[in-house]
This record gives structure tokens, sequence and C-alpha cells, in this order.
């Protein structure tokens, strides 16, 4: 292997880690601090990539002058949609399904069929051509053999952007202590005043519009389509499962070890199988710690 | 408890009575209608679930040519009424809808299935029903079921003759990349021993999960080996993530040679047209064939379904099974399906891809290759097209 594939291969784990971890945070919420097990969170991130088309359409109708700036705006609207689609959702459904994981499952995974044929009725059952802005598309050329694509740069960026925001919102404002407490004690939160069904429907519509923002950046290197969430959904899951539910740094460490190693992997193995092989870690990864990488010490 | 026994059996008796009893009256009065009667045909392919992107259209060419002939006067002067059934890209859906079109709506012929893992589902229910299906997409081969009519390309009808075009004009060194399933694996096959014989090298083979939307890796490996020519068996949505991914690093069809054989006017969309100018794919047929009949077809197509709308390979495929069905009836001046089958060996209609005809044994039709490469405005600008290649759906390797 040469020297410039292996930085290349280097760089491409830490963008695979980025995008990961963007695709794993909101679920992370909805799944590691609810215990939602949303089966629907690939088709939120699909709605999310949709919204995004929408605003270049409409952009390159009313304001082809501004074509350039429409991908801001695009991940803002896709935020905001998908958020309140979340919102919704919780108040009309997942809310009467807290204590019954298995329902919620089949419940979510009925949802998201209806999702994609909601989109198949709108959209067309074609994927949709959401256009990269000029100032993403090419490389940033390193060196003659190195090339690295802005549009993942961006996506680094802005997954850190993402991590931060959470971070902040989580453990920095008042919306986060009403929602960390309640998570932890929910008869004694409610107790002290905190109006936990607001909290909840505050928190997965969080959740939910993080899944719209990274399913609204992928629409830069993947498909938007009626099945697009289908593709994304798999791996989330196991990013937040083998991070360890509970655990936001957990879901981190675990998309950045997937990351790489599958980047590794990929080099010297067969696509197919580099993606066995990380599933076979995983599973012994679990047999060992069934908690995932961070478990937090709870007393039951 | 006895009481309840004695009344479920009774309920039983009474609705196998029923069940046997129904169908035995249907026949008679169908047998007894006059010869103005609609003829039932079954359309079967998946308008919901993951599949529905490259199916879901074909039924909009095969129901517009079933309006043309029917406007024209039907079959045997009988109207055709189509029964549209579902598979929800699901196989055993798709084997309960065949038995659905076959045992209840009693339908003289099935135009349907898109993947290979459908057709295999539907297979024994059609050997068993003794149905009829006409199978309109571009597969692997290593099939011939005396109940299929085979309309799209198998194998070697693809990739021969691209990877010899490819040989001649783009250069001899080869990087195979693929989504990890039948039709890929086996096309691949055929086309080491063909990129041998032409005198080229494979110097790099690599399989994704189907969905896969990380390429980076495999590009970076593709960069590193510089191959001539890189050919593509991916297919669905990963090949969007594919070629976005090439093109973010400088890889396109303008400055490397690729040829994508799963690729058709239609996926160019979600591709985006601007990721594809210049990209090599190898079909039966382009929307952009110049002949009279392809041109009333690309009309009547776009006056039913709107001027923006596209048509790749599968669709036309779908249309011509149509016809092809029609005239086999014709000529067996039956609609039985062993009569019609035999009546299709060696018959031959001008189709839009140009003049088809079925093999005289092998139930697969001798089809034109075609290459070309895509235009900014997503379609194909044909650049060779070869003469009429026999269907050999058993390639010795």
């Amino acid at each position: 292997m040469s020297f410039d594939t292996f930085v290349t291969q280097v760089f491409n784990g830490l963008s695979l880690f980025t995008v990961l971890a963007l695709m794993s945070i909101g679920l992370a919420i909805v799944f590691g601090l609810m215990g939602v097990i949303n089966m629907a969170h690939g088709e939120l991130m699909a709605l999310g990539a949709y919204m995004t088309y929408l605003t270049s359409v409409v952009f390159t109708r009313f304001l082809p002058s501004m074509s350039g700036a429409y991908f801001f705006v695009g991940i803002l609207v896709a935020f905001a949609v998908t958020s309140a689609v979340g919102f919704v959702l919780e108040r009309v459904m997942i809310r009467h399904l807290y204590k019954r994981p298995l329902d919620t499952m089949l419940a979510t995974w009925g949802l998201s069929l209806v999702f994609q044929q909601l989109f198949r009725q709108l959209f067309g059952p074609i994927d949709v051509s959401v256009p990269t802005v000029s100032w993403l598309q090419g490389a940033w050329n390193v060196t003659p053999g190195i090339a690295i694509p802005l549009s993942r740069i961006f996506i680094i960026g802005l997954t850190l952007a993402v991590a931060l925001f959470v971070y902040l919102f989580l453990f920095r404002s008042r919306w986060g202590l009403r929602i960390r407490s309640v998570m932890q004690n929910r008869a004694m939160a409610g107790a002290a005043g905190i109006n936990t069904e607001r909290v909840d429907a505050v928190t997965f519509a969080v959740g939910c519009g993080l899944a719209g923002i990274a399913g609204s950046a992928l629409t830069m290197i993947a498909s938007t389509g009626p099945a697009t969430g289908q593709q994304y959904i798999v791996d989330t899951f196991i990013v937040v499962v083998f991070g360890g539910v509970e655990s936001l740094v957990g879901t981190f460490l675990s998309a950045f070890s997937i990351g790489e190693l599958q980047s590794m992997f990929e080099i010297v193995l067969s696509g197919s199988m580099a993606k066995a092989a990380i599933l076979m870690l995983v599973i012994v990864a679990l047999y060992f710690r069934p908690n995932g990488l961070f478990a937090i010490k709870v007393r039951r | 408890m006895m009481k309840k026994t004695r009344r479920s059996f009774l309920k039983t008796a009474l609705a196998t009575t029923a069940a046997t009893a129904l169908p035995g009256s249907m026949f008679l009065r169908a047998s007894s209608v006059s010869a103005a009667e609609p003829v039932k045909v079954g359309i079967l392919h998946s308008l919901t679930g993951t599949v529905a992107i490259a199916e879901a259209h074909v039924v909009d060419a095969e129901k517009l040519a079933i309006e043309e002939i029917n406007a024209a006067g039907g079959v045997m002067g009988r109207q055709i009424q189509p029964v549209v059934e579902d598979g929800a890209s699901d196989w055993p859906t798709f084997a309960e809808k065949a038995q659905k079109l076959l045992e209840g709506d009693k339908v003289s012929t099935v135009f349907g299935c898109y993947t290979s893992a459908s057709r295999k589902a539907v297979l024994p229910v059609f050997e068993r029903y003794k149905g009829l299906l006409y199978y309109p997409t571009y597969y692997e081969g290593l099939e011939m079921s005396k109940n299929i009519m085979y309309t799209g390309q198998e194998a070697t009808q693809s990739v021969i003759p691209a990877v010899n075009w490819l040989a001649k004009n783009k250069g001899k060194t080869f990087f195979l990349v693929g989504s990890d399933y039948i039709w890929p694996r086996t096309t691949n096959r055929i086309a080491h021993p063909t990129i041998a014989k032409a005198g080229g090298t494979v110097v790099g083979e690599d399989y994704f999960p189907l969905g896969t939307v990380e390429f980076s890796s495999v590009i970076n490996k593709i960069k590193a080996a510089k191959p001539d020519v890189i050919l593509s068996t991916i297919v669905g949505g990963s090949n969007v993530a594919f070629f976005k991914q090439l093109n973010s690093v400088g890889i396109t069809g303008k400055n490397q040679a690729i040829m994508a054989l799963a690729v058709t006017e239609e996926e160019a969309i979600g591709i985006g047209r601007e990721n594809i100018t210049g990209v090599l794919s190898c079909m039966g047929y382009f929307q952009s064939v110049q002949n009279p009949q392809n041109q009333k077809f690309v009309a009547a197509f776009k006056a039913k379904y709107g001027q923006d709308r596209v048509i790749g390979d599968t669709m036309e495929a779908g249309y011509l099974s149509v016809y092809m069905w029609k005239l086999a009836v014709e000529k067996a001046q039956s609609f039985d399906v062993e009569k019609v089958v035999a009546a299709s060996s060696n018959l031959g209609w001008d189709a839009p891809e140009g003049a088809v005809k079925f093999h005289v044994s092998n139930h697969h039709l001798w089809k034109h290759a075609r290459i070309g490469e895509f235009t900014p405005d997503g379609q194909v600008h044909i650049l060779y097209e070869s003469p009429l290649i026999e269907p050999n759906p058993f390639p010795k390797l």
C-alpha cells in the first residue's frame, strides 16, 4: 500500500466516523436517552433529504442567484420539518407506547413503511437529484496523490457543530437539565414540578430533527429516494448499540472505531467481507460487554 | 366443546363445497361466452417497497402497449383487460400474487417481475399452474423455464459486447466493482474470460452489500490500481453514492472510462445528470435509438405520461413483451399457453429497439447490444450498436 493510499484511507475512516456519528446522534437521543426503539429513524433522515431537495427546487426556481447558499437553508428546513414531524408523532403515537418496547418497535416499523410509501406517492418511485452546491464540489488536492473531497470536510465540520450543539443543549441548558432529570427519575422529576410529558415531546423532536440534519447533509454523498432510510437504519442502530445505550460519548467512540476499522478492513478485504468482519467484531464485543462500550453504571 | 367442533366442521365443509363449486361454475360461464369477452392478463411488479424504484414504471409501458393494442382492435378480436397486482418488493408476496392471478383471475399471461429473486419465487407457481410469464429485465441467465419468456438481455448479450468494445476502444486493464448478489457475480464471471480473450487484465475486483452508501475505500483502491476501465455492476441507490463520491475526488466520465451495466436513463436522474455525464452504459435499448418505431413509442409514452418522463431499457422490454405475446397468440390462434410458447419460436417483431426475434428454442430474444455515453441532458449518445446477438443463457465458462 502506498503512502498516498494509506493517508487517504485514514481520512476515509475519519470521514466515515463523522458520517456514522451524524447518522446516529439523533437515534442516540431517542433510543439511548428515551428508550424508544424508533425503526422509522431512517425515514426521518430521508424526510430531511427530501426537504433539502424541495429547498433546492425552490431556490433554482425563485432565487437562482442565491443557489450557492441554498444548502444552509436546506439543512435548517430539514431540521425544522423533521423535528415538527417528530413532535407530532410523539404526541399522537409514541407517548402511548413508552412502557411497551416491543410494540414500539412494531409500530415504528409500520410507520417507516407508511413514510416510504408516502415519499413514493409524493415524489415518485425514482430517486430525486439533490444538487451539491458548487463550492462543495470537487476536492482539496493536498498532494497530487491525495484528494480530500470538500463535501467530506463539510460533513466533518457539521458533525462537530452538531455534537457541540447537543452537548450544550443537554449539559448546559435548562432544557437539558430537565431532560436528564426526567430520564433518570421520571416520578421525582415530575414531583419537582417538571412537565415530563412536554420534556418527552421536546426530546423526541430534537432527536428527529438531528436525523433530518443528517439526512440533509448525506444528500451530498448518497441517494435521495423512498428507500434511502433503509440504507442508513442498520448502521445507525449498530453504532448506538455498540457504543452503549444511554451514552452519547459511547456513540461517538463507537462511530469512530467502526469507521476507522471498516476503512482499514475495506482496503485489505472486499467490501462485503469488511462489512461481515465489522459485524462479527461487534457481536464478539457485545458478548463480552453486553451493554456496549460505554455502559453507565446504575444500581437497578 | 363437541358442539363447537361440529359447527366448525360444518363451516369448513360448506366453505370447501363453495370453493370447489365456484371455479367450476365460473369455468362454465367463461367457456360459453362470445369471443368479444375481454381477455385478462396479469401485470405483476413492485409498486411499493425498495424495488419500486426500478419496477413501477415498467407497468406504465406495459399498460401503454395494452392500450394501443386495444385501440387497434385487441387480440384475435378480444380486448385485453389488465389485472395489476403489487409484488411489494417481497418475494413471497410475488408468489402469492402470481397464484392469485393464475388461479383466481385465470389470466392468459402475466407480464412481470424485475429482480431474479422475485422471478425465482414465482417460477414454481407458473410451472405448477401452467401459466405464462414474460420477464422484461436484463439478468444473469442460467435459467430457462418452459413457462417463462425472457425479453431482456441475458448476461452474455451485454457483458461480452461491452468488454470487447471497451478493450478495443478504451484500454486493457479493468477494475470490476459490483453489488454483492447473483447478477453482478455472474456477470463478472463471464467478464473474466472475455477480458482475458481480449488481451486485457483484471487489476481489481470488489463487491459491496446492496444498499451500501460508502464507497470511498474502493475509490481509493481504484486510484491506486489506475485501471483503464472501471466496469461497474452496482445497482440501485448505491449507484448514486458511487458516482457522487467518484466525482468528488475528480474521477468522472470525462477523464476515466467507466462502464455502468445497471444504469439506465431513469437511474441517471437520481444520480444527478451532472454526475454521470460521459459515463458509458450497455443496454439493449436507449431512448435515443433512432428508428420510426421508437419515435412512435417515445411520442406515445410522453403523450400519455408527461413530457418530462424518460424511458429505460426495462420499460421498453416490458412494452415489447406485450406485443410479442399478442403476435404469438395470433400466430397460434389460441390463448393456450403451450400453443403460445410453441408459436413464439423464431417469432420476430419490429420493436422500438429494432427488429428482435425469439430464439428457436431457448425462450430468450435475439437482441442488439448498444453502447452509449450519457450526455448532460441525461440521455444517451449511442456510440456502438452490435448486430443481433444470439441468446446463450447457459454460457460455457
